[in-house]
């Protein structure tokens, strides 16, 4: 047994043996710690003579003294014998990888990246919830209660002001409960009122109410959390009120607001042609940029319009193409000739008084509705948010609230392709400019632009298996290998492994149960400012 | 055992280890037994056993068969007892430690037995105390005796363990993993060991 500096006993697993600064440290376990007791992902602390490392288990191995006792295994069935080879003769060893050393004099926020190794025979042991505190520090109010690292209580919280200050990525393969992850982090940003949220919901799970994967039960999600707190605008009314969804506007797009960067970025999604998405811009200059869209669907097969199509030098062929592409815009339910009231200015406007906004897409949960929409929408309100911007620094006032935009299925929009054309791979690029940040969500991380994934701050992992995926996300991060392995063994549900600037150091989480009613009443009390009602009054309103 | 027994006398004697004959025939300590005799300058010298004899007194005159006409072997002694004064019991001790002011060193003393000191027999607490530290393991691994070093090793422990009552499986293991670590390139003798000990420790 070692004691902590705290004066606690914690397990003492083995001692340094041999590594380097680049490829870990290897610990040989003492007879007492157990080989199978050890698991990829926990934390552990080496005692060096001058530094104390924290680093996370990233491997476990066996050896054994002289080869020779290989040839003979049955031996080790005596329990003599067993007892008395193990940890000497057998042994098991783990690799550590360091992650952050404090001197031993113990500064306060002593805490700095590795550059050097422990010496020989350092001793190891189990980081104890205390050690773990220390480093991630305890929940307040810019700090919001995660999740629980791998066998242990210890909260490990993610520090929101870091985190909305650049763009994060969510991902995991389908299944993994990325959903549950997200509704979490965006439960997470309206407690701690650290950002104002623009979600584009696909599938109705964050507005109203989600659906929980397995057990299939009813999850509460942001307006029934904090209604005054968050607006449900929706695309189809029938939709939601079928789901009996408290809807703040109904949100409905005019032909006059789709511009031809909109369809370009569909290009593949309504399989236009090269020349097709060209033809859109000779269009849109000949009629106009609000005419163009509603003046194409009125076009007839007739010799106006051939003559019309020679002299903008568009095919014949390229137009049907463009025509039955453009169909599928057309019929989006939600799209008329010209909108009566500007969404936009709805939007920006619950945004600019703090109030979060999620965009449910009811039928519309397709490719084209949900790209069309979200690039549509972003781009309008990104511009408004970077005059806001500029205004505030000539003015000196005032800074708009950081604002952070949710996106689903986002290698759609930003992979190497199309980045550049979406304003979400603009957002991505420049980070913090003018306060709007994306939060990404995706199962395909290996389609999305290495730039862009090169700009998250954050990225929080659910189990991935294609080892390209796992490639793209560890990109660009120091002791990409060892978080490899430890990345390919997380449970298929419940587990992630969040590294970025939201944390000191990589972690692996079991998330923070949510759908009781226990859990949701701590979400809800955890909440930062005061509002007309007191806790126990909304409490009242959500169970009765 | 609560006091020493006297259990032989010293007749040659050197730094790695002494020869005592008994008082009594047949009456040598075991094999691996742990033993202690004084040295110079009250030092205490301990040894373990390690080979036992039985001889004739005169080096030229060697025993003879007697008992062709005797029904057991006990009669030979009878009819014959000036046997007692022709024969005799020795011992061989291997030095593994000794003490001085109290402390305990496991290494060759400086000075050796003495001839016609008494050798007794330690005591169980004597034996728990001593065997507390294992670093005697290498020096009987290194030995120059007559039997085979491991044979040695197994008695030694084997009769250390004895002292510690229900708690000698602990003692076992822990001189096991001892030896685990002294003879780490060399399994093969390692297993020869502890199978020796297996059943000892075995609960």
């Amino acid at each position: 047994m070692q004691e902590s500096n705290l004066g606690e006993t914690v397990q003492k697993l083995g001692v340094v043996i041999s590594g380097s600064l680049t490829r870990g440290i290897e610990v040989k376990l003492d007879s007492s710690a157990s080989v199978e007791d050890m698991a990829v992902g926990r934390y552990v602390i080496i005692h060096g003579q001058k530094r104390r490392f924290f680093g996370m288990l990233t491997d476990v191995a066996l050896g054994v003294a002289d080869e020779r006792i290989n040839a003979t295994p049955s031996d080790a069935a005596d329990p003599f014998l067993s007892t008395v080879l193990s940890g000497t003769a057998t042994y098991g060893t783990i690799h550590v990888l360091p992650m952050l050393t404090i001197n031993v004099a113990g500064d306060e926020q002593g805490y700095q990246p590795v550059k050097t190794v422990p010496s020989h025979f350092s001793p190891v042991t189990v980081a104890s919830q205390q050690d773990i505190e220390m480093v991630f520090g305890g929940e307040d109010e810019k700090r919001f209660y995660i999740g629980n690292p791998l066998d242990m209580e210890t909260k490990i919280c993610l520090d929101l002001a870091e985190f909305v200050k650049r763009s994060n990525g969510i991902f995991g393969k389908s299944g993994t409960g990325k959903t549950f992850l997200t509704r979490l982090l965006l439960i997470g940003l309206l407690q701690k009122s650290a950002a104002v949220n623009l979600v584009f919901d696909m599938h109705n799970e964050y507005g109203w109410e989600g659906r929980s994967e397995d057990k299939g039960y009813k999850v509460k999600a942001l307006k029934q959390l904090f209604p005054e707190k968050v607006a449900v605008f929706t695309l189809d009314e029938e939709s939601s009120r079928r789901r009996r969804v408290s809807t703040d506007a109904v949100v409905k797009l005019g032909y006059d607001e789709i511009q031809p960067e909109d369809i370009s970025l569909l290009r593949q999604t309504l399989n236009l042609t090269e020349a097709a998405v060209q033809a859109t811009y000779r269009f849109a200059r000949h009629f106009g940029g609000k005419q163009w869209l509603d003046a194409v669907f009125r076009m007839e097969n007739d010799e106006e319009t051939r003559e019309l199509l020679e002299k903008l030098d568009i095919h014949e062929a390229t137009f049907s193409n463009l025509r039955r592409g453009l169909e599928q815009v057309r019929r989006l339910g939600f799209l008329e000739p010209s909108a009566q009231q500007n969404p936009v200015d709805r939007i920006l406007g619950y945004l600019k008084s703090g109030v979060s906004v999620v965009l449910e897409f009811g039928r519309y949960a397709d490719l084209t509705a949900y790209m069309l929409v979200a690039n549509m929408l972003s781009r309008r309100i990104y511009n408004e948010y970077r005059e806001m911007t500029e205004k505030a620094l000539g003015e000196e006032s005032a800074h708009p609230r950081q604002l952070v935009i949710t996106i689903e299925e986002a290698h759609k929009f930003l992979n190497t392709e199309i980045a550049s054309q979406t304003i979400f791979g603009t957002i991505a690029r420049e980070m913090r400019k003018y306060n709007v940040t994306l939060l990404i969500i995706d199962q395909r991380p290996s389609s999305i632009d290495e730039e862009v994934m090169s700009q998250l701050g954050t990225r929080i992992t659910c189990l991935l298996d294609n080892e390209k995926d796992v490639d793209a996300v560890l990109a660009g991060v120091s002791g990409k290998s060892e978080l490899r392995s430890v990345l390919a063994r997380l449970e298929p549900k419940q587990q992630v492994l969040i590294f970025g600037h939201a944390v000191p150091m990589p972690v692996v989480v079991r998330t923070r149960e949510y759908g009781s009613e226990e859990s949701l009443k701590s979400l809800v009390e955890g909440r930062k400012e005061d509002t007309s009602k007191t806790v126990d009054e909304v409490i009242k309103d959500l169970w009765g | 055992m609560l006091e020493n027994q006297k259990t032989g006398e010293v007749i040659e004697a050197s730094t790695s280890g002494y020869l005592a004959q008994c008082y009594e025939l047949y009456q040598s300590p075991a094999l691996g037994s742990l033993v202690k005799t004084r040295g110079d300058n009250n030092l205490e010298i301990f040894g373990v056993v390690c080979n036992t004899s039985t001889l004739g007194i005169e080096p030229g005159r060697r025993p003879i068969a007697r008992g062709k006409d005797a029904v057991s072997e006990e009669e030979i002694y009878r009819s014959s007892p000036q046997l007692y004064k022709l024969l005799k019991s020795e011992f061989d001790v291997l030095v593994i430690g000794y003490s001085v002011e109290g402390r305990i060193y496991q290494n060759l003393p400086p000075k050796p037995a003495r001839i016609h000191g008494f050798v007794y027999q330690c005591t169980m607490e004597e034996v728990r105390l001593f065997s507390r530290c294992l670093d005697f393991l290498s020096l009987l691994l290194n030995a120059r005796v007559e039997i085979p070093v491991e044979e040695l090793v197994i008695a030694t422990l084997r009769e250390m363990a004895k002292s510690y009552g229900i708690e000698r499986r602990a003692f076992l293991v822990g001189a096991g993993k001892e030896l685990a670590v002294l003879l780490s390139q060399d399994y093969v003798r390692l297993k020869t060991i502890l199978k020796g000990l297996r059943y000892d420790a075995g609960e």
